[in-house]
């Protein structure tokens, strides 16, 4: 049976009426449009999903809609404001970190997880928090790039 | 044809993906996201049996179950197919018999997931077994069990080439040496699984197919083959696309399977595969056992080669033939090698069909060569640099005795540059305890010259359109993979017409719209599309300058186009802005569409009277040359890639940017497939079809890939440019089988080297000493 589910997702606080069972990627993909989260695998493999909820990344393919309830939910589409890119973002697609795209939304929101806990991470770093999110195109070399671009880019923006 | 200088500074830019922009702000739609209302979903029931003759197949349970809305079953398919016309054998849906653990053997449309579930589960299938063969060597068996009733003997093909004298060859040399190489079964992995959305409109008889395919072309053609259509109804649309790397150049069962139940629900039907069934899917490279033997004279020149390939390539025909041809084909035209003998088998096996994967064919033979090069070159004592540059062609332009014309060719720089950049002369030899630096070199075609379905159309048609808004629109089949195909279009038709990128909008790859292209496969795009952009690029320069000139007053030859404006050379005069000029050039005429074309000319599709030279033939060739530093753990047996440093001929880099994020997933792919990737069977099912099991290299594992580009500019490319995506894969393998060599002592032969691989090579050498 549905039950009522109160959620923030990208700013907006929802009501949504969501049958107990559903994972927080079909709420998302299939109730709310957000289709930018994406599904690779079966289950909790390739972190293609990841989301943010409470600023930590989580993969929505093996987590429950109901299990986010009174909490705030960000997916890509949140990380844009006014129709401009974060400087995430903006690092991703200068730099090439994206190049087919698919593992972009889950990778950039566990970056983004990345950056708002360590601001200033290392290179290291940088790879330990992304080992989850497998991309095959890119061998990595252009997203480790990316996230350092970002990173000064926000600590820049943060100093003015 | 003489090499176009790019003056206006967009070819040759460091240039973000055009579309990059809906990539990373979830925007872009891929085939998953994109629904229609009351869109059945679609389910395919799969083989449990390897090998089995269907007894009968019972649908009446599923049929009556209520939100069953159609299921089909190999009754409704009995056309087959396949990517290469003289080899269709696969059944969108089997009939008969099921040859793989995951052969589609029903599929079902329903009102919902779990309809469509439970009507799978009520489907009842009869099956008698048959020997099942997983080991090649056991399926060429006399008296084994034909997999395929044309092939007694299981063997698909069988290639015997020898070109020069090859006994001569090792008669005069110095050192001949042989070396048996077991190369893994590999996937492609992409990121995004497999899904087709199906409608069709039974008013009209019309079938629109969104699908996640580098070949939209293929999948009209198989469409209409195997569900008996008229092409002319069928709408195939590639939307954005997760990554391919060779999985999705060929029609595959679950787009021609949606698109049949669309028909038989006479609505729309959307099937998601699972990471599951995609692995299923399979069309990986194939496993090879490789024989290799060299001769080599004392001062590391080559005489003469000989390589025996036995390739299992799974239960259905795909790509197989020129798969195994590509074993051979690529044994030319890297060094100056005078004889060269080539025999292979590719054989049916019951696992998932093997098919086309970045490098085609020609990784594990070239890897398996220049392995031996350098366990020779070691031997007689020559730095394997040195032994290269003995080897290298000798003239440019070259002929390969396989027929292949060279018109440039950049190795000798790749090595210069790779060899000064990782330091290998102070280095190497002196590489701390378990550490190790390796050398391996490569190449690949940019593009093949003779399609699978030869029709007599160009090799790539393009068309672009200008309007009063001024807008350009460039209209190309080509299918953007994530390699940024469009954004190549862009840049050429940019670059002649003195414009900014902005003022360009790229579609492609909808058959509706866009006019037909042979698709993502063989490296085949920049060159030849964006051969095709430049010259429609050229048509609508020609009446845009036309039209100018009338408007300025001058000759038509005085006009030049740049920045946005098309002005007298040399003069004060800042000219008329492009969209003056358009709408001078539109004056009587209208909306102007040009088209571009390009053809790869005869000289360049190898030779009649040579047996296989179709396959390699290109208008040019990529080249790399790359340095591996490693490092192994003695105790655990990891292999650890530290930095790569690969320079690569990519003739000219269109877009550097992207022709470095090409460079780097290559080497990438090919360090996945040399340290960790394997396929694993258990009596044909499949124990990997998870990232789990199937490993690939996360960022972790993964080292800095420090790009060179090297330009020769070759003569026939768009801008001198040439392929950059695929010739480079296979040089990481012997690389870092050579800096494994350095750190350990141990000669590797087998790959991957996963640490239990590598444990076995200690506990033989500890045994040994
Ligand atoms: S979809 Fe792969 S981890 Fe969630
Ligand atoms: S960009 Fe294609 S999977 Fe990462």
């Amino acid at each position: 049976m549905k039950s009522i589910l109160r959620v923030t997702v990208n700013g907006r606080p929802r009501e949504d009426a969501v049958e107990p069972n559903l994972l927080l990627l079909d709420y998302l993909r299939d109730q709310l449009g957000l289709t930018g989260t994406k599904q690779g695998c079966d289950g909790g493999e390739c972190g293609a999903c990841t989301v943010l909820v409470d600023d930590r990344p989580r993969l929505a393919c093996v987590t429950l809609a109901h299990q986010v309830a009174g909490k705030r939910v960000e997916t890509i589409e949140g990380l844009v404001t006014n129709g401009r890119m974060s400087v995430l973002q903006q690092a991703f697609h200068e730099k090439l970190g994206t190049q087919c795209g698919f593992c972009t939304p889950g990778m950039i929101m566990a970056a983004e997880a990345l950056l708002r806990r360590n601001p200033d991470p290392t290179t290291a770093e940088i790879k330990t928090a992304l080992a989850g999110n497998l991309c095959r195109c890119t061998g990595y070399v252009k997203i480790v790039e990316a996230v350092e671009t970002a990173a000064q880019g926000r600590s820049r923006e943060a100093a003015q | 044809m003489s090499v176009h200088i790019p003056k206006n500074g967009t070819i040759g830019a460091r240039t973000p993906l055009i579309d990059g922009f809906e990539k990373v702000t979830g925007k872009a739609k891929y085939t998953a996201d994109m629904t229609v209302s009351g869109a059945y979903v679609g389910r395919i029931l799969r083989s449990p049996k390897a090998h089995a003759r269907i007894r009968s197949i019972d649908i009446s349970k599923a049929q009556a179950l209520p939100g069953v809305v159609a299921i089909a079953t190999g009754e409704d398919t009995p056309i087959p197919f396949g990517v290469l016309p003289i080899a269709e054998n696969e059944f969108p849906l089997a009939r008969e018999k099921v040859r793989y653990r995951g052969d589609p053997v029903a599929a079902v449309a329903a009102i919902d997931e779990r309809t469509a579930e439970k009507a799978l589960r009520l489907i009842v299938v009869e099956y008698e077994d048959l020997p099942a063969y997983f080991d090649p060597k056991k399926a060429m068996a006399p008296g084994a069990e034909p997999i395929h009733a044309d092939k007694p003997n299981n063997v698909l093909r069988e290639v015997h080439n020898e070109f020069g004298d090859v006994a001569a060859g090792f008669a005069q040399s110095d050192l001949v040496r042989s070396k048996t190489y077991r190369f893994a079964e590999v996937n492609h992995a992409h990121i995004e699984p497999n899904a087709s959305l199906a409608e069709y409109d039974p008013e009209r008889g019309y079938l629109t197919i969104h699908t996640t395919t580098q070949v939209p072309y293929y999948v009209h053609l198989k469409i209409a083959r195997c569900l008996q259509m008229d092409t002319a109804r069928i709408r195939v649309v590639k939307p954005f696309l997760g990554g391919g790397f060779g999985a999705r150049t060929e029609a595959l069962s679950f787009e021609i399977i949606t698109a049949l139940l669309a028909v038989k629900a006479q609505g729309a039907v959307r099937t998601l595969q699972t990471r599951e069934e995609t692995f299923i899917s399979h069309r990986g490279r194939p496993a090879a056992e490789i024989n290799m033997k060299i001769g080599m004279m004392k001062d590391g020149r080559l005489t003469a080669c000989h390589a025996e390939v036995i390739q299992p390539g799974g239960a259905y025909a795909s790509y197989g033939i020129i798969t195994i041809l590509y074993t051979g084909s690529l044994l030319h035209g890297l060094y100056e090698l005078p004889a060269i003998k080539h025999d292979a088998w590719r054989v049916y096996t019951n696992t998932p069909p093997c098919g086309a994967m970045r490098g085609h064919g020609t990784v594990d033979a070239r890897a398996a060569f220049d392995d031996l090069f350098n366990v020779m070159a070691a031997e007689l004592g020559i730095d394997p640099f040195v032994a290269r540059q003995r080897n290298l062609l000798p003239h440019i332009p070259y002929t390969t005795q396989l027929a292949q014309r060279i018109m440039s060719y950049g190795l000798a720089e790749c090595l210069e540059k790779v060899k000064k950049a990782s330091g290998w002369d102070e280095r190497r030899g002196r590489m701390p305890k378990g550490s190790g630096l390796g050398l391996g070199c490569a190449h690949f075609v940019s593009g093949t010259t003779t399609p699978k379905h030869w029709t007599g159309e160009p090799d790539a048609t393009v068309n672009l359109k200008v309007d009063f808004d001024g807008s350009l629109v460039v209209l190309t089949g080509a299918a953007d993979i994530g390699q940024g195909s469009n954004t190549m279009a862009a840049q050429v038709v940019a670059e002649v017409l003195g414009v900014g990128l902005k003022r360009i909008r790229v579609i492609s790859a909808d058959s509706a719209v866009t006019p037909k292209d042979n698709g993502s496969y063989s490296s085949r795009v920049t060159y030849m599309v964006g051969n095709a952009a430049l010259h429609a690029a050229g048509e609508l320069k020609q009446k845009l300058v036309a039209a100018a000139a009338k408007r300025l007053d001058a000759k038509p030859e005085h006009i030049v186009a740049m920045d946005e404006h098309f002005m007298v050379a040399g003069s004060q005069d800042k000219g008329l802005p492009f969209g003056e000029v358009v709408k001078a050039a539109l004056v009587e005429t209208g909306t102007i569409t040009v088209k571009g074309t390009f053809f790869c000319p005869d000289e360049f599709k190898g030779s009649k009277a040579i047996k296989g030279s179709a396959i390699g033939a290109t208008m040019g060739f990529c080249y790399s040359a790359q340095v591996v530093e490693a490092q192994v753990d003695a105790v655990t047996g990891k292999v650890t890639p530290k930095k790569v440093w690969v320079a690569v001929d990519v003739g000219k880099a269109l877009n550097p940017l992207a022709v470095e994020g090409q460079i780097q997933g290559g080497v990438w792919m090919g360090m996945g497939q040399a340290l960790m990737e394997e396929t694993r069977f258990e009596d044909g099912r499949m124990l990997h079809a998870n990232f789990i099991d199937y490993r690939v290299p996360t960022s972790e594992d993964s080292p800095d890939i420090e790009v060179h580009i090297v330009e020769s500019l070759d003569p026939n490319g768009p801008f001198g440019a040439k392929e950059a995506s695929e010739g480079m894969l296979a040089g990481f393998l012997p690389a870092v089988m050579d800096a494994v060599y350095e750190a350990t002592g141990i000669r590797p032969d087998q790959l991957p080297l996963s640490p239990e691989r590598m444990a076995d090579y200690f506990d033989a050498k500890e045994a040994a000493e």
